[in-house]
């Protein structure tokens, strides 16, 4: 269940566009932070509130690449890989990841500390390679630098 | 050049709505609304400003299509979907100048008469999201967004919307889809979002940087505008510039701005001292470019010329350390990924171009593959939705037009020398 407060945000959310299918995805946004990833139940609230079919939402959800449809991690480690950031040596950094935490691209440490998912390209190709955890972004990535920099995530 | 769409950013307030206003923001909107929006669509047309976001299309041509509509509301969507690998030049504008994007936007809705702005933001870009909707808010309470612009009595409401990470949804068409909910799906055209765009309604989608040149061109007039840069091409540009370079970073400079000047004279030349390889000119999809040919004007009438394109203007600089097969195939597997499934030909494809690109890369290529990555290609060619299809195609013909030979070797000798 949603508390007021996210109904209320929700129904805010839903007037800033002509209809209510066209907030579907700020509305699985939400959903996604309240229940932590897109559960049965998430989508049950979005479409009680929009009343967009959890059919139709869990078809659109699953067609982007940011919403989670399952558990993740407390901390969501977003490594780029793509061109500007490969030929800089990303490659390397998603090696380290895997010796230093065990953590495989798309998969969570058992801890639950950290998930990782591999992106395409997040706009700091000019200070590649680069990272986003959970909103933080962190550049000029080095196999040293990498470390200190989650080790203060918990 | 004189700073216009990067000015003021050194200073570390400058997303703020009083520090753009000391730096002499909002005045082009008052001007603006001094003139009727049928004039400021033809100082427009007359600037001869180009879409930033890579197919370069004159803006007011665009525009006067809208105009020309009497069908209501009128939407006006912002693409700030950048997503094209090595594309990073809206950022700045959007984390550090978001008030130049908003007030174009506000004088771009005046002059079209459309009441509803939406900024499509990748999802990718958090900060910029919060900066973007503080900066709403402050234009809100200036009075310069709202239910009477300056008290004038025409409205102008703007949101931001999130993307949830699909590059296709840069493509105008699924950009609309995504905003009324959907998958980003691009639509058939005609008809064109002009008439019928956002929700049926006639709809003007334009690049960030786009916009963000309005204000200038209000400011200064068009005729000083298109002194700026190329005569067939006008304006300042944003290049991003990444890859192997002492100094990589976006940069303002104008229009047509060559090639060798933005990489030897602007950053600084190749880092360590080493030899360029190749250049991809402006995004991953654009035509790879060998070291020999970056003597071009970075325009989009004179890169098609010299065998490439414009396309966002994103740079991406490799030296002699890469292996092109592997970036080809890095290409591909994104272009694989981000392939949305409606067409046949880039569906299958871009998979079967990732899968034969990979075992060449990882030492398990045949003999034929060259000639069948160069067969699917041309399957590909012309023959798909949207541009995606044409551009994972054009990508492969382009590093087998240049390096062939780097390919063959890998066949050759079942392996990469570059591992």
């Amino acid at each position: 269940m949603l508390s007021e407060a996210v109904i209320k945000e929700l129904e805010e959310i839903r007037q800033r566009y002509p209809n209510a299918r066209a907030a579907l995805l700020p509305a699985i946004y939400i959903a996604q932070r309240e229940f932590g990833w897109l559960s049965p139940e998430a989508y049950e609230a979005v479409s009680d509130i929009l009343g967009v079919p959890k059919t139709i939402a869990r078809g659109v959800a699953t067609f982007y690449a940011m919403y989670k449809h399952k558990p993740m991690g407390r901390n969501i480690v977003h490594l780029c890989t793509n061109v500007s950031c490969m030929i800089l040596g990303a490659e390397r950094l998603v090696d380290i990841l895997k010796e230093r935490y065990g953590l495989e691209p798309n998969s969570t440490t058992p801890d639950g500390r950290f998930s990782l998912v591999i992106m395409e390209c997040i706009g700091a190709c000019g200070t590649a390679p680069a990272m986003l955890v959970n909103t933080d972004f962190h550049d000029n990535l080095t196999q040293e630098n990498i470390i200190q920099i989650l080790e203060s995530y918990k | 050049m004189e700073k216009t769409l990067l000015k003021n950013i050194e200073n570390p307030k400058s997303a703020d709505i009083n520090e753009y206003m000391n730096a002499g923001g909002y005045k082009a909107l008052r001007k603006a609304f001094e003139m009727k929006p049928a004039d400021i669509v033809e100082e427009v047309k007359r600037s001869g400003l180009r879409g930033r976001g890579g197919a370069g299309f004159p803006t007011g041509m665009k525009w006067s299509f809208a105009v020309a509509t009497t069908d209501r509301p009128k939407y006006l969507l912002c693409n700030a979907d950048e997503g094209e690998p090595g594309t990073f030049k809206d950022r700045p504008i959007l984390e550090k100048n978001p008030h130049l994007l908003i007030e174009g936007m506000i004088i771009s809705g005046y002059a079209l008469g459309a009441e509803y702005g939406y900024v499509y933001l990748r999802g990718e870009y958090p900060e910029a999201n919060d900066i973007l909707l503080n900066a709403i808010k402050q234009s809100y309470e200036k009075g310069y967004l709202g239910e009477s612009i300056l008290g004038k009595g025409a409205r102008f409401h703007l949101y931001v919307h999130q993307g949830a990470g699909a590059y296709i949804c840069g493509e105008e068409t699924a950009l609309i889809e995504s905003l009324e909910g959907k998958k980003g799906q691009p639509r058939i055209r005609p008809p064109f979002p002009v008439n019928r765009g956002y929700l049926q309604k006639p709809t003007v989608v334009n690049n960030v940087e786009t916009l963000s040149n309005v204000p200038y061109i209000i400011e200064v007039g068009s005729e000083a505008y298109s002194k700026i840069g190329s005569p067939d091409c006008p304006g300042p540009k944003l290049y991003c510039v990444s890859g192997h370079l002492e100094k990589p970073g976006v940069y303002e400079l104008p229009m047509g701005t060559t090639l060798r000047d933005i990489i030897y004279t602007h950053c600084g030349g190749i880092k360590g001292g080493k030899q360029l390889k190749a250049v991809i000119p402006g995004g991953i999809t654009a035509p790879v470019l060998p070291a020999d040919k970056i003597d071009c004007p970075m325009d989009f009438v004179n890169m098609p010329k010299h065998g490439s394109m414009l396309g966002s203007g994103a740079v991406i600089v490799m030296d002699e350390s890469v292996c092109l097969v592997k970036v080809c195939y890095r290409a591909l597997k994104f272009l694989e990924h981000e392939s949305c499934g409606k067409c046949t030909p880039c569906r299958e494809g871009t998979g079967w171009l990732r899968n034969i690109l990979g075992r060449i890369e990882y030492g398990e290529g045949r003999e034929e593959d060259v000639e069948l990555l160069l067969s699917v290609a041309s399957n590909m060619m012309g023959k798909t939705f949207c541009p995606l299809g044409d551009g994972a195609a054009s990508v492969v013909q382009n590093f087998i037009k240049h390096f062939r030979n780097e390919f063959e070797e890998h066949i050759k000798n079942a392996k990469c020398r570059f591992r």
